[in-house]
């Protein structure tokens, strides 16, 4: 039934987002707001439950840092900043609910969320259509600000992180011949899919074969074992980190020792606790490496570590980064309406966030460099940086 | 054909563990004629137990046959527990009801068990570090296998005898059967029924719980809703087999893991959850008692 309402929405999604080529999808109907009481409210969308949950609690940590930092030093225009955080479960029907609610009932000024892209989705018609703005920390499915002018993001989107992946493949492993293993369940994961196989026969290379699941499995032999019929040198498996942990034990099970390549999904402490030893020798696409030694990357991580003691993932890092865009955004604007707000968004220029120089192009994406990162006994190693 | 042996072990191996599921259900609905929803949650719950005894005590430290066993039988006699406690409060009072009415309670249960559950153990999927490390591979002619595969359908063969022989060969299973009969008629012979039914219970839980530490060791991602499409999927198995018989609930389970696994590899991965179904609806129209079922008339 869930299956049936997802397939209906997403392609009630694609038909919006075919529409609307030129200009929003979505007209503003609402009349928006501006701030009126003493302090700022900010809600927060994220999955905090669910096969998703490190994503949405390193990305609340990352807010809650940046939001710390603003109040002491006074908040914006001398309110003080209060985040109104929602569990979505992970799943794009609440992440919906979840909005409607931060809006109508929270009389939020601005959203912060989602990082899966199926959830922003989810959210973005809902805030487009009642003019709040909505950042989203780190959903790469270029769909997702397609949807209307009030909706950004502040991290890079899936046709460049694709085109990376397919150009380190081909370039740097000298791979040719690539299997690709997608979520079929998930936005983000077809159009990175897609994305990378794009590049990847653009350069010559050659994908074997292109098998999926859906989101929640656990038994993915079947489809392995089919990918090792067709001996590829690599398998890229642009899911989330649940799964992909599994997919990597399952395909050692089998025999199967080519590396697995991925993107920013796999950004999680838990993928080497599921995936173990097995995914030595793979690669994925990150928006930060905390081995990074520029200066601000570094203050991040102590801040972090002094605040949460652990080291922060990509999308703590994103989450910080949203939230100070939004907050650069709220002391630029001439006044505290979504209006405004939602213009200075859109006027962002060259803003040292965390993760990088942040540009807001007329697309309302962020343009800014990607990592590569190698998982090594465990750990993930900085492997190179790669400038759009 | 290598490919093609190896999806059919793959296959073998995700029947067997439908299998250890659909024991549980089929033995159930013969003794009681009760479908009891909740069976896939106290697998669940047996997935829990072994996930925090072997934290509590350290296992996965020493992964090895003492330590699987271990888990197996303390989630195995927790399982027993719960299971008793389901029949004692929720089925038991309503023993003379409409059968409808136990249904919809089963139901009921299973829902408890699995928002219960997100309550206590919390949504998020945890990783249940494995109790037995799965070893070199084994090749058979390019054919791969490994140790845990071979364990679960060895275990899952074995507790079916096991069923068989304590159904049909011991004195408690003669009392299972007779109660399977007329409840009324069984307690005039002087057969304890709500022991009998008590003891049935107890036996299919158990049974769940060893389910539930051998699918875990083979996936090792358990959370609060797993049981929900794997359970379902082994009562179909179960009724695919012949509900209420031993034996085809274990040869449903391994039809229904082959061709999962055949769907899968030769079509697509999406089809996988509608193939149980439209194998269901088959089974229904052509053989309504399942495979190895006995046709038997409602009086009306």
């Amino acid at each position: 039934m869930r299956a049936l309402h997802l397939a209906i929405f997403s392609a009630l999604l694609l038909t919006v987002s075919c529409l609307k080529k030129e200009g929003p999808a979505v007209n503003v109907t609402g009349a928006g707001g501006s701030v009126t009481g003493d302090e700022i409210v900010i809600g927060e969308v994220g999955s905090m439950t669910g096969g998703a949950a490190t994503f949405g609690k390193s990305t609340h940590d990352g807010i809650m840092l940046a939001v710390e930092k603003i109040n002491a030093a006074g908040g914006i225009k001398g309110k003080k900043v209060r985040i109104i955080s929602l569990d979505d479960q992970g799943k794009p029907e609440e992440a919906a609910i979840a909005t409607t609610k931060l809006i109508t009932q929270d009389k939020v000024i601005a959203i912060l969320g989602e990082v899966a892209s199926s959830n922003s989705l989810a959210m973005a018609p809902i805030a487009q259509k009642n003019g709040i703005p909505m950042v989203t920390p780190s959903s790469t499915n270029p769909k997702v600000t397609e949807i209307g002018d009030y909706v950004f993001r502040v991290c890079f989107i899936d046709p460049f992180q694709g085109s990376v992946m397919a150009k380190f493949a081909y370039n740097s492993l000298k791979l040719k011949n690539v299997a690709i293993l997608r979520d079929v369940k998930n936005d983000y994961s077809i159009g990175l899919a897609d994305f990378f196989i794009e590049t990847f026969t653009k350069l010559g290379g050659k994908i074997v074969v292109d098998q999926s699941f859906s989101q929640g499995d656990v038994d993915f032999k079947s489809q392995l074992t089919s990918i090792k019929g067709k001996n590829p040198e690599a398998i890229f498996v642009p899911g989330y980190y649940t799964e992909v942990g599994l997919i990597a034990r399952q395909a050692k099970e089998l025999g199967i020792n080519v590396p697995l390549m991925g993107g920013d999904g796999w950004d999680s402490e838990k993928l080497t606790e599921i995936g173990g030893e097995a995914l030595t020798g793979s690669y994925f696409s990150n928006h930060y490496s905390p081995d990074d030694m520029s200066e601000g990357v570094q203050k991040f991580i102590a801040d972090f570590k002094a605040a949460y003691n652990r080291i922060p993932d990509g999308l703590a890092a994103m989450g910080c980064d949203a939230m100070l865009i939004l907050a650069d955004a709220m002391t630029r604007a001439p006044e505290l309406t979504t209006v405004a707000i939602r213009q200075a968004l859109a006027d962002t220029k060259a803003y040292p966030a965390v993760t990088g120089v942040i540009t807001i192009n007329a697309k309302r994406d962020a343009e800014k460099s990607a990592v590569i990162i190698e998982i090594k006994n465990g750990k993930f190693i900085f492997k190179e940086k790669i400038d759009p | 054909m290598t490919e093609f042996i190896q999806h059919l072990v793959n296959g073998l191996g995700l029947g067997s563990m439908y299998a250890l599921i659909a024991l549980g259900y089929t033995m159930v609905f013969g003794i009681l004629q009760l479908i009891n929803f909740a069976h896939s949650d106290v697998y669940m719950l047996g997935a829990f137990f072994g996930y925090y005894v072997s934290k509590f005590f350290n296992l996965s430290l020493h992964p090895g046959y003492g330590s699987l066993s271990a888990a197996l039988i303390c989630s195995m006699v927790g399982c027993a527990i719960v299971g008793f406690f389901i029949e004692r409060f929720a089925y038991r009072p309503l023993r003379k009801s409409p059968r409808i009415n136990v249904l919809i309670t089963a139901v009921g249960v299973s829902l408890f068990l699995e928002f219960g559950g997100q309550l206590l153990f919390g949504a998020d999927p945890k990783y249940f570090a494995p109790l037995l490390e799965a070893g070199e591979p084994i090749f058979i002619g390019g054919v791969q296998l490994n140790r845990i595969q071979l364990i679960v359908l060895g275990v899952s063969l074995a507790l079916m005898l096991a069923l068989q022989f304590i159904i049909f060969k011991t004195k408690i299973g003669r009392a299972m059967r007779a109660v399977s009969y007329s409840h009324t008629n069984a307690a005039l012979m002087g057969i304890p029924v709500d022991f009998v039914i008590s003891f049935t219970f107890m036996l299919g839980s158990a049974l769940a719980g060893a389910a539930g530490i051998l699918v875990a060791l083979t996936y090792p991602k358990i959370d609060p809703l797993m049981g929900m499409m794997f359970g379902l999927k082994a009562f179909v198995a179960a009724v695919v087999g012949g509900i209420g018989n031993v034996t085809g609930a274990v040869i449903g389970a391994l039809i229904m893991g082959v061709a999962e696994s055949m769907v899968i590899g030769y079509l697509a991965s999406t089809y996988r959850d509608a193939l149980a179904f439209a194998i269901l609806i088959i089974i229904l129209l052509f053989r309504p008692a399942g495979i190895l079922g006995k046709n038997v008339k409602e009086k009306v």
